[in-house]
Order: structure tokens, then C-alpha cells, then sequence
């Protein structure tokens, strides 16, 4: 190698370490913030649900509820959803109508959450609540569908975060689609298999890629912020009903981050956001560990 | 499943599989379809000329805008731009000149690693690294925490799109005699630039939509300021802060914003689309 390539490499490659240095500082940072609190708290700060920021007692439990099932309610609406949308464009539909179908459902992904936000206050909510006054009083007894029509909680966070992770998980699932070679569909037809058996050979096929996608969607399930804050009623508190208020990790930072007035509610609320980050890092890293190791076996084109 | 007789309920199961996957496609498109038209339909009626002109007016008197949160957003995006541009492409040429190499591997994992982090967390960095130290809201810190989010989404589109010029290219400029850096610089970069603006443009928009990360940097201002030190309005924090108020007149404009930001999407997204099919047509041509 020419030195003058070696210095370009090393001046180009400066800038490049930027991104491993910004990584590796917001760790940092976060866990120097949130250090107080890590040391007061420990362990129980998972494991108790008392938030009084008077007393300056924090306890985040009902806000990784919140966040996890608020997640997992939203990957279960949309996960069937992205794959029939995922399998329906990259296997199904007219090829004029490809383009198009990808185009909207990344408009779907491109829309502000906080658009969402404002359209779940405004019109999802309303209708939530509707919904909930509809509930025969049988199924109110049921701990999932519990306490007073209020709109706002649980059902109407899980269903705002669906609509937003939809083009994510189906715009990954059509990549690790595309990556199955033909002749595993051609072999199934030529068994005499039907459409949707020489569908589910290839997504059989692609079932690494496949769960990467949908891990991936859960990932950003767990970071959203914005539109969830706005609908979920914003009520620390462990329940298993959908109509109830709840709170998540990344609604109560939201809210509370410029009211903190201590140092200690300061680095708890740091804190929360500190295994964020830690989770989002781990489920992603999981996700693209998955989806690599779908391209790799495959012979054919890399995807994601 | 081997007998002439379950022949027809295998057709009908897939037939209705089928049926399934293009309700799927159906459920999907219903949410958008609301959205824009709310967006739409309710933003339109608050949308004029004062919405641009001026700033918010107190609560009870009717009229004012977002002049302060619009003149916010366009400085924040414009100074993120300024923090991401230079390093994200240079990054993304270091990514696909060394694309083998383990530095190149361990930066595309922290490029696709902070893609994925939350923004609210890259708020609460960037509040820890420009609020705290300063004790003070401004516009740096919100320009900063939108630039952090952005680099990435530049790295990653800028090696793409160097990937996709011809090696035929990058070898001619090697024989003639070039450096490794006069070919990156002169020829691949060149022929990969409209392609890496269409990226930017892009980032732009989509960091213009974002919220959470400005809560408690930028903060907020009911006034207008230009200032870098100050604290500055955008019209997401707007929208957010409208929209959770009580008042008739203050949501209305919170859904004229959001028509502002969902047009800004569009018009980027549907601007890149073009730019990308004609390069595309460019290069079939050749």
C-alpha cells in the first residue's frame, strides 16, 4: 500500500470511529448519570413499584411492564399483519401493483410518531373508547378487559404501536423473502403444491430471517416514544387489562425528564433510560444476528 | 394430504390464505388512509397564511402561528445536517472502500446499532453531554442529538450507493494512475452523489419529524429565537405541546402542524423516489 492511500485510509477511517466512539459514549454517559441511582436503588429498582419522587422513592417495575406489554400487544396485532403484506407483495400481487404497495407502506413508516400521537388522542381514542363501552358486561369481568371505559391505556398504546411497527417487520420479512431461492418454490409446485404450501416451504425456508424481522419490529416497539405517551394514560401501575392507563419506560422520561428537580429523580429517570438502551442494543443486535445469518446461507443475493 | 379426495379443501385452504394475505395489505392501508385524511381534512381548515408568518399568540386570543417553531425546525435540522453530512458520508466511503476489513465490520455494527437506539435515549445523551454541563436548553443540543440520529442513516445509504457504481469505474481511475483518494474523490463519488443527496434529503425528513430527542434539549420557546444558546420551538415540540392542551383553538393548530410535517414526508419521499427512478433509467441507458 502507497502511503498516501495509508494516510487517506487513516484520515477517512477517523471519521468512521466517530460512530463507534458515539456508541460507546452514550453507554458511558448514561451509566455515569444513572450511577446515583443504580447505587441507592440496586437490584430493587426492577423489582418494586412505588414512584413517589416526594418521598424519593423509585421503583420502575410498572414502567418495564408497561413497556413489554405494550410491545408484545403491539407485535401480536401486527406480526400476522406484516407477514401477509410481506408474503402478498413479494409473492402474491400483480407485479404493477409492487411498487406502489412497498411506496405506501414505507409512507407508513415515514409518518412522525408524533402524528401518530395526535391522531390517536383525537380519533383513535374516542373510538377505543366506544369499543370498550360496547364490551358485554360479561367479558368486563375478565381481568383483561377491567375497570372504566376510559379510551386512553393500554389497548389504544398497543394499537397505535401496531400500525407504526407494520412497515418495519413487513418491509424485512420481503427482503428475507426475496433471498429464498426459486427452485425451493419451483421443487414444492412440482410436488403438486398448493400456493400457500410452496409459501410456507419458502417462509419454512426463511424462518431465521423471518423471526429476525419480527425482533426487529419488537425493537422498535420498545424505543417509541411519542405516540404512546399520548394514549396510554400515563399511569404508573401493573395491570393486566387492556382498558386500563398504564406507563412505559420511554413515556415516563418523556414526561418527567424536565420536571426532575433532584439529582436522584434525575438518574432514575436516566436510569430507565439506560436499560433501554441496553435492551433495544441487545434485541436489535439479536435481530441482525439473525437476518446475517439468513444471507449468509444463502447462495443467492445478500439481503438487509 | 395424499388422497384425491382432500384435494379440494388444500385449493380452498389456499385460497384463503391468499384471501388473508391481501386483507393484511387492506388492515394496513385503513390506519393510513385515516391518518391523511384527518391530516388532511383537519389541518387544511387552520392552515394560512398567519400559521407561517406568525409566532403563537397567548391562550384566548384567536389567531397566531408557528412562525417560531417552523424558522426552529429548519435551524435544528439545518445545524444537525451540518453535524451528520461530513461525517456520515466520509464514514459511509469508508465503508464500502474497506469493506472487508474488521474496523469497516465493527463501524457498520455501531452505525446499525445506533440506528436502532431509541431517539428518546439519544435525548438523554445528548442532555447529559450539552444541557447539564452548560445548564441550559439550546438549540446546539437539540441540533446535536438530531445529527447523532442521522449519521448513521447517511453512512449506511452513502456505502450503498458507492457500492452500486461499477468496479469498472473505481479500476480505470486506479490504471490512469490515481490514488486510492483521487478515485474516491474524483470519479466514484461523483457518479454516487445524487443518489447520497437523495439519502440526506431523507435523513432530513425524517429527523424533521422527530420529538422525543428535542423534549429536554432544544426544550422549547412560546418566542421566536435564532439564537444557538437559547432555546428554540420546532413544530414537532409544538404539535406535542398543542395537542395536549385543553384548548379548542391551540388543537387546531397542533393538526395544522402536523399537516406541515406529514407534508414535508411526503414531499421528500416522494421527491427521492423520483431521483432514484431517474438515476435508475440514467444507468439503464448506458
Amino acid at each position: 500500500m502507497r502511503s498516501r492511500d495509508l494516510g487517506f485510509r487513516l484520515s477517512i477511517g477517523a471519521f468512521a470511529a466517530a460512530l463507534l466512539l458515539i456508541v460507546t459514549a452514550i453507554g458511558f454517559e448514561l451509566a455515569r448519570q444513572s450511577w446515583l441511582s443504580i447505587q441507592r436503588f440496586g437490584f430493587d429498582f426492577w423489582r418494586t413499584s412505588t414512584w413517589d419522587p416526594v418521598a424519593g422513592e423509585f421503583g420502575a417495575l410498572p414502567f418495564i411492564w408497561g413497556t413489554l406489554y405494550s410491545s408484545i400487544l403491539a407485535l401480536a396485532i401486527a406480526t400476522p399483519v406484516a407477514l401477509g403484506i410481506a408474503v402478498f407483495v413479494s409473492e402474491l400481487c400483480p407485479p404493477v401493483l409492487r411498487a406502489p404497495l412497498i411506496f405506501l407502506t414505507e409512507l407508513l413508516a415515514a409518518i412522525p410518531s408524533i402524528v401518530y400521537g395526535l391522531w390517536g388522542i383525537f380519533v383513535l381514542v374516542p373510538f377505543v373508547r366506544l369499543l370498550e363501552t360496547w364490551t358485554p358486561e360479561s367479558m368486563r369481568a375478565l381481568p383483561l378487559f377491567s375497570g372504566p371505559p376510559l379510551g386512553v391505556g393500554m389497548l389504544a398504546a398497543g394499537l397505535v404501536l401496531a400500525v407504526m411497527v407494520v412497515p418495519f417487520t413487513s418491509s424485512v420479512a420481503r427482503e428475507v423473502l426475496k433471498t429464498v431461492p426459486m427452485t425451493q418454490r419451483e421443487a414444492a409446485y412440482a410436488l403438486g403444491a398448493t400456493r400457500f404450501e410452496a409459501i410456507r416451504a419458502a417462509m419454512f425456508y426463511a424462518r431465521t430471517g423471518i423471526i429476525g424481522a419480527i425482533m426487529l419490529g419488537f425493537g422498535r416497539a420498545l424505543g417509541e416514544t411519542m405516540a404512546v405517551t399520548m394514549v396510554i394514560g400515563n399511569n404508573p401501575q401493573v395491570s393486566l387489562s387492556l382498558f386500563a392507563p398504564q406507563y412505559t419506560m420511554s413515556a415516563v422520561v418523556a414526561n418527567e425528564f424536565t420536571e426532575a428537580t433532584d439529582a436522584l429523580y434525575l438518574s432514575a429517570l436516566v436510569e430507565i433510560g439506560l436499560v433501554l438502551f441496553i435492551i433495544t442494543l441487545l434485541v436489535n443486535g439479536l435481530s441482525r444476528g439473525l437476518i446475517w445469518t439468513m444471507a449468509r446461507q444463502v447462495p443467492s443475493k445478500v439481503a438487509a | 394430504m395424499n388422497s384425491l379426495g382432500t384435494v379440494a379443501p388444500r385449493k380452498i385452504l389456499s385460497a384463503l390464505f391468499v384471501a388473508a394475505c391481501a386483507l393484511s395489505v387492506a388492515l394496513a392501508l385503513v390506519p393510513l388512509a385515516f391518518i391523511m385524511f384527518f391530516v388532511v381534512s383537519q389541518g387544511i381548515q387552520s392552515l394560512n397564511l398567519d400559521f407561517f408568518l406568525h409566532d403563537p399568540r397567548p391562550v384566548g386570543e384567536p389567531g397566531g402561528g408557528m412562525r417560531n417553531a417552523i424558522v426552529g425546525t429548519l435551524m435544528l435540522t439545518g445545524l444537525a445536517a451540518a453535524i451528520a453530512v461530513p461525517i456520515g458520508v466520509v464514514s459511509g466511503i469508508y465503508l464500502s472502500e474497506y469493506r472487508g476489513t474488521r474496523f469497516a465490520s465493527a463501524v457498520r455494527f455501531a452505525a446499525d446499532t445506533l440506528n436502532g437506539v431509541p431517539s428518546i435515549v439519544i435525548g438523554v445523551f445528548a442532555y447529559g453531554v450539552a444541557v447539564l454541563p452548560f445548564k441550559h436548553f439550546s438549540m446546539l443540543a437539540g441540533g446535536l442529538a438530531l445529527g447523532i440520529m442521522m449519521i448513521p442513516l447517511i453512512a449506511r445509504t452513502t456505502e450503498e450507493l458507492l457500492l452500486l457504481v461499477p468496479n469498472a469505474l473505481r479500476e480505470g481511475a486506479l490504471a490512469l494512475g490515481a490514488t486510492r483518494a483521487k478515485a474516491v474523490m474524483t470519479v466514484l463519488v461523483p457518479a454516487a452523489l445524487p443518489g447520497i443527496i437523495t439519502g440526506v434529503v431523507l435523513a432530513l425528513a425524517r429527523v424533521a419529524g422527530e420529538t422525543a430527542p428535542l423534549l429536554f434539549t432544544s426544550f422549547g420557546n412560546p418566542f421566536f429565537s435564532t439564537s444557538l444558546t437559547q432555546p428554540v420551538s420546532s413544530i414537532t415540540v409544538q404539535v406535542f405541546s398543542y395537542a395536549i392542551s385543553p384548548y379548542e383553538d391551540w388543537h387546531r393548530q397542533a393538526w395544522a402542524g402536523a399537516l406541515v410535517l406529514v407534508s414535508i414526508v411526503l414531499i421528500c419521499s416522494v421527491a427521492a423516489r423520483m431521483a432514484t427512478a431517474r438515476v435508475a433509467r440514467i444507468r439503464g441507458g448506458q
